[in-house]
Parts: structure tokens; C-alpha cells; sequence
């Protein structure tokens, strides 16, 4: 993974931030779709997860996975668009707009769920 | 060049996978490169390190190690490059490979990979027929001509996360010269070569995170090869070829 | 055609589906949140509706193909796991994916 001395460059960080938050993001769906299964057993089941989750702390949470989820769709695009579209360069002006995009989605999320 | 009071502080690589490192002090000079360190301490200190060069002036690429932490070519990186300003140096052979002795390593699994890649060209015409007609310009042919400069020296193969942490995989260099092939007209078994790009540890290993392009002391761009291997790979899949 | 260029075949296919998706789920996201989230409003919207079943029964079809092929690439480049056990845990999460986000979609939109 990351060498005593590693190298530092933007392509790396952007593959590791891909990647990590794509683990995250994997661990934390069979738990989005048990929840969601709650509605199963009738809306009033679901409302007891909702009215759980709206402390701070799940609050911070949800910020959190949402910007997890705007990383890993904004480095995925950058991988599609290394991959598949004709090479110009590496691209790394999407590394720096990525994150910028990513951590406005997470603070329009954060702003949205305040109001 | 001028002699300074300044000592520079080397940690050089000593034996085998399981060795260690070992302190030097180098007199600091202007200009000194990371060779001109290892030869001194070889001429003047240690006559038992093992290290490799050959032209002293960038054309070989024989003299690739780990310098504090990145590969390079020591004939080529001044010192207070590789230290930015300190005054430690630390020396080990290339991330990767078989470790043969000090700081040189074992380029075998190297060559194999650029075999299994199949990095070597299949011949149509003989020495009988007229020569291939190729257009300098084409785009093909510039694509070929970008990459075709490697020189072998394992900077990309040391510098690649996925080499580090797929044994399989068969590195940077090998498919750059897999791409080579794939777009030069003479290569009469353009098929084989996918197919082996394509295979288990070739090109779809690749997670695009450009240290061998980063690292490339020939300023290619293997990233590119690969990518374009994977383009090449996904028309060979969606048309039914593979 | 060789396994690992099917699997990569198979990631970035299921990521253009879902590159879409995630952007619409997102926006859906920021939006819903505003004011606080109930049952009661999510279940009006999504209760029979054949559009969002559909929406949504892409979107777990194709994150039960991508996840579990991006989690393989992990598991072998920085734990080690190769060979047949990695892609057996591998495929059965991902049925576990495809089986718990079709229940999910199920409750929701009741289709």
C-alpha cells in the first residue's frame, strides 16, 4: 500500500480515496437496505428506525456516507474517463475538482438536512 | 567542483532480503549526484557493495534504486534532490524484485513479465519482400513511436502499487510494450498479444494511478499503453473476438 | 473470454448504470432530508410506484455487480486472498446485496 516514504502524487491519493470510500460505502449497504426492509413491516416500524437516526452523531454519519458516495462517483468517472475516453492527459484537474464537488454535496446534504 | 565541510549521512541497503542497513558518511561536494555517492563509498569506505551502473549519463538505465523512498536513477539525481536540503540519504535496491545482493536487484522476473506480455514482435516478411510502407504520422504510428523509448531500467516496475501488491501482475513496462506492438503495422500476431495483455494480471489490473508515468525517467507514458490496452481489450470483448 | 477481463468488463459496465443513478439518488437525498425524514412522506411517494421501482431495482442489480468485483480487487492486492475462496465470499455477498435490496425495494414501493 503506502511505502515508508511514498510517493506523493495526486493520482495515488485519488485512487486510495476511491478506494477506500468504496469499501465503506460496501460495508454500509446491506445495513441501508435492512433498514429500508423495515417498511416491510409498516410504516410505523420505518418511523422508529427515522426518528432513531435523527440525532447529531447519525446525522454526521449521513454527511459522511453521502460525501463518501459523491468521492467515489467523482474518482470512478475520472478512472471511465481515463479508460475509455481518447488519452489526453492524466487528468489530475479532476482529482482537485472532485474533491471541491464532492465536499459541496456533503455540505448542501448538511445544509438541507439543518434547515 | 568545489569540496565543502559537509558530511552527507547514507543509509545503504547491506545483504540480502533479510539484511540491513548500514551508516556511512560522505563527504558533501557541489553538484554530486546519488552515484557519485554509492562509488565513493565503494571505492573509498566499502569495496564489498554490490550496486549496478554502466554509462554514468542517463542512456542505460542500469543504475535504478530506491532513493529515499522513490525509484530513480542514481546516475541522474543530484543528491540534494533526492534529499530535498537534508542530510540523509537512504539507499535500497528497487522496490519488487528479488533482492540479489546490497543494492542490486534481480531483473529476471522483469524480463519474464515483458515475455509473458508478449513483448516481442512476430515478423510477416522476409528479407525477400519489399519493406512495410508506414506513415510516420499516422496516429498509430505516433502511438507506437511515444512508447517504443523504454530502455528497460524497472523505474515504472518499482514505482507500481499493483506490481508491489499482485504478484501476478505483469507491470508498466511490459504492456507499454505490448501497446507498442499493438499499434505497429509489421506485427504480425497483433491477436496474441491481446490475448495476453488481456489475460490474467495484464492490463485490466491497472488502477490508473500513474506512478509509473510519474517515475518514468524517459518521460513515457505507460499509464497511456495500458489504458489503451484496456480500450483495445473491451472492442475485442463487445465484438465477439475473445 | 479470460475471467479477469470479464470482471473488469462487468465493473465498468455496472458503473455507467450507475453513475446516473447515484447522481439522481444524491439529489433525491439532499432533498428529502430537508425538513427531517417519515415514513409517511417516503412511503406516499414510493408505494406502488412502478417508476421507482424500476429506478431503484437497477440500482440494487447493478451495485450488487460492482461491489462485490471492486471488494475482490481489495481483498487480493492488500489482504492477500486469492484463488476460489475470495470469489466464493465474494459472490455470496453478492447475493446478499441482490437479495436484501430487492426486499428493500419490495417494502418501499410494495411491487
Amino acid at each position: 500500500m503506502l511505502g515508508p516514504r511514498s510517493q506523493h502524487h495526486k493520482g495515488r491519493y485519488a485512487a486510495l480515496a476511491h478506494r477506500l470510500s468504496g469499501v465503506l460505502l460496501a460495508v454500509f449497504l446491506p445495513f441501508h437496505f435492512l433498514t429500508l426492509g423495515l417498511a416491510i413491516e409498516g410504516a410505523a416500524r420505518l418511523d422508529g428506525f427515522l426518528a432513531w437516526s435523527d440525532q447529531p452523531l447519525v446525522k454526521i454519519a449521513e454527511w459522511g456516507l453521502v460525501t463518501l458516495l459523491s468521492v467515489h462517483l467523482l474518482a470512478g468517472l475520472r478512472v471511465l474517463a481515463l479508460e475509455f475516453l481518447p488519452w489526453r492527459s492524466a487528468r489530475k484537474g479532476w482529482i482537485t475538482a472532485g474533491g471541491v464537488i464532492a465536499a459541496a454535496t456533503g455540505l448542501a446534504f448538511l445544509a438541507s438536512a439543518l434547515a | 567542483m568545489s569540496d565543502t565541510q559537509d558530511t552527507l549521512q547514507v543509509r545503504v541497503w547491506r545483504g540480502g532480503e533479510d539484511g540491513e542497513f548500514q551508516a556511512f558518511a560522505v563527504p558533501r561536494r557541489e553538484h554530486q549526484t546519488v552515484l557519485d555517492v554509492v562509488t565513493y563509498i565503494q571505492r573509498e569506505l566499502d569495496p564489498t557493495l554490490a550496486y549496478r551502473f554502466a554509462c554514468r549519463v542517463g542512456m542505460c538505465g542500469s543504475c535504478g534504486m530506491t532513493v529515499n523512498g522513490r525509484p530513480r536513477w542514481t546516475c541522474r539525481t543530484h543528491v540534494d534532490t533526492a534529499t530535498g536540503g537534508s542530510a540523509v540519504l537512504e539507499l535500497e535496491p528497487l522496490r519488487s524484485l528479488p533482492v540479489i545482493r546490497d543494492l542490486a536487484a534481480d531483473m529476471t522476473p522483469f524480463f519474464e513479465k515483458w515475455q509473458a506480455a508478449q513483448g516481442r514482435a512476430t515478423g510477416t516478411r522476409t528479407r525477400a519482400d519489399d519493406t512495410h510502407r508506414i506513415d510516420p504520422a499516422s496516429p498509430r504510428r505516433q502511438a507506437a513511436d511515444a512508447a517504443i523509448e523504454c530502455i528497460n531500467c524497472g523505474v515504472c516496475y518499482a514505482a507500481c502499487d499493483v506490481v508491489a501488491s499482485d504478484p501476478d501482475y505483469l507491470g508498466p513496462a511490459a504492456l507499454n510494450r505490448a501497446w507498442t506492438l499493438m499499434n505497429d503495422d509489421r506485427e504480425g500476431d497483433r491477436k496474441g498479444v491481446l490475448a495476453a495483455a488481456m489475460a490474467g494480471g495484464g492490463c485490466h489490473s491497472c488502477h490508473s494511478h500513474g506512478s509509473c508515468t510519474e517515475h518514468c525517467p524517459v518521460e513515457l507514458n505507460p499509464s497511456a499503453g495500458v489504458a489503451g490496452l484496456k480500450r483495445l481489450s473491451l472492442l475485442a470483448m463487445v465484438g465477439g473476438k475473445v | 473470454m479470460p475471467v479477469p477481463a470479464a470482471l473488469f468488463l462487468a465493473q465498468r459496465a455496472s458503473a455507467l448504470v450507475l453513475a446516473p443513478l447515484v447522481l439522481i439518488h444524491l439529489g433525491l437525498a439532499i432533498y428529502a432530508i430537508h425538513g427531517g425524514l417519515s415514513a409517511a412522506e417516503i412511503l406516499a411517494r414510493t408505494q406502488g410506484s412502478l417508476g421507482w421501482s424500476l429506478f431503484y431495482g437497477l440500482f440494487v442489480v447493478a451495485a450488487a455487480v460492482h461491489a462485490p468485483i471492486g471488494l475482490r480487487n481489495v481483498l487480493r492486492e492488500w489482504l492477500g486472498w486469492k484463488g476460489v475462496g475470495v470469489n466464493l465470499a465474494l459472490a455470496a455477498f453478492g447475493v446478499l446485496l441482490l437479495v436484501l435490496g430487492i426486499r428493500a425495494v419490495s417494502a418501499v414501493t410494495g411491487i
